[in-house]
């Protein structure tokens, strides 16, 4: 065979194999977008699980649409800055908190979610870290009073099945995180896991056995992660409560 | 497919006789990729610790198998031969996205979980194997078929050491679709503290404690040798004597 036929035979290979997976993008490629952004709203609204489980609604079986009409009709976003200044024109949800890590500290936008749910309201906010292999990430709620944790969801990059992975599989290890305080009387502690089983009640829960360097990751993204919240947090704290119930 | 391959087939012979039986059923058992050419074993390591992710990745690669043999074989007499390799990965390739297409656009949390695990696909050695051994030199409707028996045989052994690795690491069977079942253990909302050791679940053998061995992949390279140990003791075919 002559070195033009090979040429030829691989031009139009190429050719022939590029218009197809153009194709198959353009057709398959919005309804992989929705499914995204039905799966990383899912994720946030896993923060609030405890309380959606008592207005009789759980996440697990949540439908797509559901998903998708609490964020219309209950979820309010916001982005701000670590110095508690809200960005206008961006969604919470576009918010790519991989990117967000990448910049320089000042520069960085932070989501915020408003959930409104049988007259109370919960503020979810995102969190990214280290785990032992790669980041790990989640969505912290809390309650109205900016102090008290409603619930947690984590998901991670490739922590081990089993150990650190445990952080998104564990749903008894999650809901510990219910119920303590990051501030303890005014000053920030955010909340603390303890190899060995916690001490404060308040303020940490058990650790993971044989995942230390996993929970050690999780310590410092919610310590870091929170932080960079509070200029917001004590700007909607100190607002009028009346203001904030609907 | 099936219209061109009833030109192609000589009227003596049928469809289905035979030789297409035990193409289809030999790479199951007596043939398998895994257990007897072991081929294909990192992806069977990282994907079974759970059965339904097992399955949705047994079903990738049948699809890719069966359907890169048939174009390579519809192509083997215009394929040049310098760059035949090439040609095969790139017919590999396109099958590979497109079916990562259609699971991101099916059922993404399972493309999350899987992540690039059906992209590895491409360098699954049964694939290649396959077009270079029989599709390469053999006609569409037989390589077809000889590309779903592989995967099918790829397949079976992902659910066996699925199964046997979920159902000792987290005591539950098809966790994460539809018909999650909690079958041995006391199920996930467990955990090894003073609390709650008295409160075991409502399944059977509540007082088995999850491995987490089996959850690590070293588990499945447990399980697979085990298989292939079990599969060629009993199989006088297979017993090596040199």
């Amino acid at each position: 065979m002559s070195t033009k036929y090979i040429y030829t035979f691989a031009l139009i290979m190429t050719v022939l194999v590029a218009l197809m997976l153009a194709g198959s993008k353009v057709v398959l490629g919005p309804i992989a977008e929705v499914n995204e952004d039905i799966f990383n709203k899912r994720q946030i609204l896993e923060a609030i699980s405890v309380p959606l489980e008592e207005s009789g609604k759980s996440v697990a079986t949540l439908t797509d649409q559901e998903v998708l009409d609490i964020f219309d009709k209950q979820v309010e976003q916001a982005v701000v800055m670590a110095d508690g200044e809200t960005v206008e024109g961006v969604e919470a949800i576009e918010v790519d908190m991989a990117k967000e890590r990448k910049k320089d500290e000042t520069e960085r936008m932070y989501p915020v979610y408003e959930v409104a749910l049988d007259g109370t309201k919960y503020y979810i906010f995102s969190v990214r870290g280290s785990g032992l292999w790669d980041a790990i990430w989640g969505n912290i709620a809390l309650k109205e009073d900016m102090n008290t944790v409603a619930g947690v969801s984590f998901d991670h990059a490739g922590e081990t099945p089993g150990l650190g992975a445990e952080i998104k599989d564990n749903a008894k290890w999650r809901s510990q995180f219910a119920g303590k305080k990051i501030y303890d009387n005014g000053k920030y502690v955010s909340v603390y896991v303890r190899k060995g089983g916690a001490v404060d009640m308040d303020h940490e829960v058990d650790g993971l056995s044989g995942a230390t360097v996993t929970a050690d990751g999780v310590t410092d993204m919610l310590y870091k992660g929170l932080k960079a919240y509070e200029p917001y947090m004590k700007e909607a704290g100190n607002g009028p409560t009346s203001m904030l119930i609907k | 497919m099936a219209t061109t391959t009833e030109i192609k087939a000589p009227k003596s012979e049928p469809l289905f006789g035979k030789k297409e039986r035990i193409l289809l059923t030999d790479p199951l058992l007596d043939n398998n990729p895994i257990t007897i050419q072991v081929l294909g074993v990192c992806s069977a390591l990282a994907v079974t610790s759970l059965v339904y992710p097992s399955l949705v990745m047994a079903v990738a690669v049948v699809f890719v198998c069966a359907f890169s043999s048939l174009v390579t074989s519809l192509l083997r007499n215009s394929i040049p031969k310098a760059v035949r390799l090439i040609v095969q990965l790139v017919i590999i390739a396109t099958l590979v996205t497109l079916v990562n297409e259609a699971l991101k656009a099916i059922n993404y949390p399972v493309y999350k979980q899987l992540s690039v695990y059906i992209g590895l696909i491409i360098t699954n050695c049964i694939v290649m194997g396959r077009l270079e051994a029989f599709a390469m030199a053999n006609k569409p409707w037989r390589s077809f078929i000889d590309g779903i028996g592989n995967g099918l045989g790829y397949g079976l052994i992902l659910v066996v050491v699925g199964a046997i690795r979920e159902i000792f690491g987290k005591g539950t069977l098809f966790a994460g679709s539809g018909i999650a079942m909690r079958f041995i253990g006391p199920g996930q909302e467990y955990m090894i503290d003073t609390a709650t050791a008295g409160q075991w679940g409502s399944s059977w053998f509540g007082w088995y404690a999850n491995n987490n061995l089996m959850v690590m992949s070293v588990a499945a390279m447990f399980v697979i040798a085990i298989l292939i140990w079990i599969q060629r003791s009993r199989n006088p075919k297979l017993v090596d004597i040199s």
